[in-house]
């Protein structure tokens, strides 16, 4: 029997230095192959089981990050089929992006315990392990329940039951229209349709657009204050820490000996930590540490880079500034109080975003939150709107998106009312899974309630 | 009361409306001893609602039936009197096949084929009760004769304890005035089947000659007209035209003035009517806005002066339709021969079915047509050939058949009443498939004849010209791939002409049809060596190679549904004791009892957390 592939994060999300993203399923390893390059431009489909591979993975041609894929052929895996686990850096950011590429690339987001459902059906656990795995499906059905109940009059729904109710009250006109064709029914006009997929192209393309805010918003950016000893990290940590009292937790960083913070500033949560300098140093120990803090600049969501404007710019200020200047950064300007001697112009030039604060007595503090919100998209965003929160929605909206660009496209190309509206009903389908209803009688109650058929 | 013995059948139809006569001949066909009982032997293939056969959906239920073996669709044929493809334009998933039919010819022609068919005996006879007994059931008539037979198909119409009503009159009674089965319904409820009351109704017949025509807009079949058999060679002319009139503000007052008469709305009517086929005054009261409804005069036969007025169904007193159909334009001095009236009946609830048609919890009980909750002389078709030939196959000891959702609309109008139900006459709709592109009322042939072969109820004949016709098929397929057309004045001109680009060097047919503003038609004089052939031949590559993409993603979509399909449920489960499921769910799959996990996925209440709980449950116990 043929199982099309899941894919899920399987490492506990936001802890931990690496990322695990496992797929499952008889085309795992085609999947895997289509985002992972290995190293040695080998595929992964040309392993034998048990092996792993160092490489990258790639989306449309541009590197997410570095990663080992690690092949178990099946039956000889956790769920008995076919599997690959793609080993990546840690953060939250980076392995859903992993994660959404490999769903991009054919996989489905896996179900509550879906991974140990197969392993059962393939014989792979016993009965009492199955067992506690329905009571885990159970637990999260309820509370997916729950949540489905929350969401049911929030502005998520609401959001998509008007992108779908306009797309079914357009399916059952064109219903009514096939199915009463001597009925007075108005036609369905090309118009009215192109209207209607124009429209919902743009919301659901909207509505995908804040996913990543949406996930910045309820995950926090995972923020680094980095610069050069005494240029003021710690006065601004201090600053940013205690400018809202709003401290959420405190956990010592597991892996990288650094303290983590977590802290609300505007419309958007840092999870701020500070690195050990860049320098340059012929310390054999030493440098292992700078170059794991420069990869660590180069994977996290945001860099607070701090200068000391009282002094000009030296070669470690400059490596820093080479280091993120294709990273999301603001260049904090510190110690604005005091004589400036460094070179702002060249900064300027290096960074996009430039602010001027004395940490000591907060001034320019504003102006570094606004910045912030502006980097990370929030600035604009309203908390009260719709926005997308999970994989498995993203998920439905994409294919929803999906199948409106197809139904856009079958029209554009003079394709005849059916063969749009089996695009059409794949879109609402889409939809009425993200809201938990079923389809087809949808269609068929809204055609006897707009319109007038009979015989 | 003295009982007697009058004889044993293996199968036993009772009713011998449009579902009956497809179970009757079905099982006789199969080499089953067939008995079929007919309340009254000239109401034998009544159509007591419009004289027509096909429309949306319904078309490509009857050219299934016809694929498979049945009847209706070659009936028809030899009883149109005109023929029309409704949807022209709008797509090949939705093109349907209608004929107005000579209803009177009809029901002669289908009484004539029961009478000759072997293995059959046609019987008047009123079904008072039915007994099981160890090895079937036995049957008693009103006079009190006893049939044991081991199988039974109940298709009772709207005669089981039918009620007409007409404004505040109303009567015990069967359709078109012929009388109703009294008893038999009290007996099903005393045998524990899930009755319940639906209604429906139809409109007025009026005289000819009181009609003016003159001032109406005509509409005249298709030229030339195209049959629904696949064994109709030779169909014939069109021989009359159907007219088209109009509702306006003066019918609207009269019916609103009096609607407190209806007993709908007077509340006397207790079943439950369809939405779709509402009465006028139904259309009226929910869709008030709508200044005018359309409604459609039909002949009702060659020999008769009776008009059947489409869309104009009432239950109004006779009185108020006389005076709302003469507020309408060329009915101003209508006479009404037959009145309008709603008919209320018993049928039971589907979910007692399994998708054999069986009752699941009574073994060779079968129900078919009107009495599953369908509204339809189609759906009835459909449903008595299913019902005929797994009762046959049964008493054969051979396995059933059961046609699935992306086989057919009779698999989806059986998957829907089983596993949904019907909180209303089910009608079958083409928005009712999720697979229509490839449920064409032209490929029915290519989807069901093998499998109506392999019953054997396809002949060897028509078995060998369909594989013939299979070949041709791939021949002219082949030749369209092949076939290079050359960038020629001529050419080019005709693809101007038709508002596509023109070609500069050489390009195959099959590039050609692709593009939606072409088709076989447009590009004869291009195309010089294309082979005389059926035109259906040409119609199926056409479509095949125009919508190859969708009908692509369809098939994948129906091997992913056919996954769950075969992941069978045992009949005896107990839901109850199975862990994780929600109550919900619980309570519908122990109703329904659903035969697979596909099945069980399109429940109402069952997620998709319950069928993963059952998947597990399922692997479990393997």
């Amino acid at each position: 029997m043929k199982s099309s592939a899941i894919a899920a994060i399987s490492t506990a999300q936001g802890e931990g230095g690496i990322g695990v993203i496992r797929i499952s399923g008889d085309d795992a390893i085609q999947i895997a192959d289509k985002v992972f390059k290995c190293a040695g431009n080998k595929k992964l489909s040309d392993l034998e089981g048990y092996r792993a591979s160092f490489g990258y993975v790639e989306k449309d041609g541009e590197k997410i990050d570095e990663a080992v894929a690690l092949v178990f052929k099946a039956p000889h895996s956790y769920t008995g089929e076919d599997v690959v686990e793609i080993s990546c850096h840690g953060g939250l950011f980076i392995t859903k992006k992993v994660l959404r590429t490999v769903l991009e690339a054919g996989a489905t987001p896996a179900q509550a315990g879906e991974f140990t459902k197969r392993a059962f059906l393939n014989e792979k656990i016993d009965l009492a392990e199955a067992e506690s795995v329905m009571d885990i499906i159970k637990a999260k059905s309820e509370s997916a329940a729950r949540a489905a109940l929350v969401t049911k009059d929030g502005a998520l729904s609401k959001k998509i039951n008007e992108i779908k109710d306009d797309l079914i009250n357009k399916a059952a006109h064109l219903s009514a229209w096939a199915d009463y064709p001597e009925e007075d029914i108005p036609e369905v006009t090309e118009e009215s349709l192109q209207i209607s997929l124009n429209n919902a192209e743009k919301k659901l393309t909207y509505l995908l657009s804040t996913y990543d805010i949406g996930q910045t918003v309820k995950e926090g950016i995972d923020t680094v204050i980095a610069g050069r000893p005494n240029v003021g990290k710690s006065t601004l940590m201090n600053l940013l820490t205690g400018s809202e009292k709003s401290i959420v937790t405190e956990i010592p960083g597991t892996t990288r000996d650094i303290i983590e913070e977590t802290v609300a500033l505007g419309n958007v949560i840092l999870r701020l930590s500070d690195t050990a300098g860049i320098r340059e140093t012929d310390n054999t120990v030493e440098k292992i540490g700078v170059e794991r803090a420069k990869k660590r600049l180069l994977n996290c969501g945001l860099v607070l880079a701090v200068f000391d404007s009282s002094s000009p710019l030296n070669n470690d200020d400059k490596e820093l500034i080479e280091t993120i200047e294709n990273v999301p950064a603001v260049a904090v300007i510190n110690k604005s109080d005091l004589q400036r001697n460094i070179d702002c112009d060249y900064i300027e030039s290096k960074i996009k975003h430039t602010v001027y604060i004395s940490a000591s007595n907060g001034e320019g503090l504003k102006n570094l939150i606004d910045v912030i919100e502006e980097i990370a998209g929030t600035s604009s965003f309203n908390p009260s709107e719709g926005i997308l929160s999970n994989e498995r929605q993203r998920d439905a909206v994409n294919s929803a998106l999906n199948s409106v660009k197809e139904a856009k496209e079958a029209l554009n190309y003079g394709m005849t009312f059916d063969a749009v509206t089996v695009s059409l009903e794949d879109a609402i389908s889409s939809l009425l899974e993200l809201t938990g209803e079923k389809a087809s009688d949808e269609i068929v109650d809204k055609v006897f309630h707009n319109f007038c058929v009979g015989k | 009361m003295i009982e007697y013995n009058a004889g044993k059948y293996d199968v036993a139809v009772i009713g011998a409306g449009h579902a009956g006569i497809e179970a009757a001949l079905a099982s006789a066909r199969l080499g089953c001893n067939t008995a079929i009982f007919t309340i009254n032997m000239d109401a034998v293939g009544n159509c007591p609602c419009n004289p027509s056969i096909g429309g949306t959906a319904k078309g490509h239920l009857v050219r299934e039936v016809d694929a498979l073996g049945g009847e209706m669709g070659k009936t028809a044929d030899e009883c149109f009197l005109q023929m029309r493809m409704l949807n022209r334009g709008k797509g090949p998933a939705v093109h349907s096949l209608r004929a107005q039919i000579d209803r009177r010819k009809y029901a002669d022609t289908m009484k004539k084929k029961l009478e000759l068919q072997d293995n059959l005996h046609l019987r008047q006879a009123e079904i008072v009760d039915i007994i099981q007994s160890e090895n079937g059931w036995t049957l008693k008539t009103r006079m009190n004769a006893l049939y044991k037979v081991k199988a039974v198909i109940i298709a009772t119409g709207t005669y089981l304890g039918g009620r007409i009503f007409v404004g505040e009159v109303s009567y015990e009674s069967g359709p078109d005035g012929i009388f109703p089965a009294t008893f038999l319904g009290e007996k099903l409820k005393e045998l524990g089947l899930p009755v319940r009351r639906f209604k429906t109704g139809t409109p007025a017949r009026v005289l000819r000659r009181s009609i003016d025509f003159s001032q109406l807009e005509v509409q005249k079949g298709d030229e030339p007209p195209v049959p629904f058999s696949y064994d109709t060679e030779d169909l014939g002319e069109n021989k009359v035209d159907c007219h088209i009139s109009w509702t306006n503000e003066k019918t609207k007052e009269i019916i609103l003035e009096n609607i407190h008469r209806s007993p709908l709305y007077g509340g006397k009517i207790e079943g439950v009517g369809p939405r779709y086929c509402p009465s006028l005054e139904d259309k009226i009261v929910r869709f008030k806005d709508k200044p005018r409804h359309q409604l459609f005069i039909e002949p009702c036969g060659l020999d008769t002066e009776e008009m059947y007025l489409q869309g104009m169904s009432s239950s109004l007193p006779e009185e108020v339709q006389l005076k709302f159909y003469r507020t309408i334009k060329g009915l101003e001095n209508a006479v009404i021969m037959r009145p309008a009236y709603a008919i209320e009946y018993d049928c039971i609830d589907p979910l007692a079915l399994n998708a054999t048609l069986e009752f699941k919890d009574f073994p060779n009980l079968y129900g078919a047509g009107q009495f599953n909750g369908s509204s339809g002389y189609e759906e009835a078709a459909a449903q008595g050939l299913i019902a005929g030939i797994n009762a046959a196959l049964k008493v054969k000891g051979k396995e059933p058949l059961i046609l699935d959702r992306a086989s057919s609309y009779i698999g989806t109008l059986i998957d829907d009443l089983v596993t949904k139900g019907a909180n209303e006459p089910y009608r079958m709709m083409t928005s009712r498939s999720e697979y229509r592109l490839i449920l064409r009322q032209d490929n029915a042939d290519i989807r069901l004849t093998p499998i109506g072969h392999e019953i054997g109820l396809i002949t060897e004949d028509r078995w060998n010209r369909f594989l013939e016709k299979q070949k041709l098929k791939k021949q002219e397929y082949n030749r369209v791939m092949k076939t290079v057309i050359a960038p020629t004045e001529q050419v080019n001109k005709i693809l101007k002409d038709n508002g596509t680009s023109e070609i500069t060097t050489g390009t195959r047919l099959i590039e050609l049809l692709k593009r939606p503003q072409l088709n076989y038609e447009c590009l004869k004089e291009a195309d010089t060596d294309r082979p005389s052939l059926d035109p259906n031949i040409f119609e199926q590559v056409e479509i095949e190679i125009k919508y190859e993409g969708y009908i692509n993603k369809q098939l994948k979509q129906v091997e992913q549904m056919r996954k769950l399909e075969n992941k069978k449920l045992p009949p005896d489960t107990d839901y109850k004791s199975i862990m994780g499921l929600r109550l919900e769910a619980r309570e519908k799959l122990d109703k329904i009892k659903p035969v697979s996990i596909g099945q069980a996925s399109r429940i109402s209440g069952v997620s998709p957390a319950d069928v993963s709980v059952l998947l597990i449950w399922l692997a479990r116990n393997k």
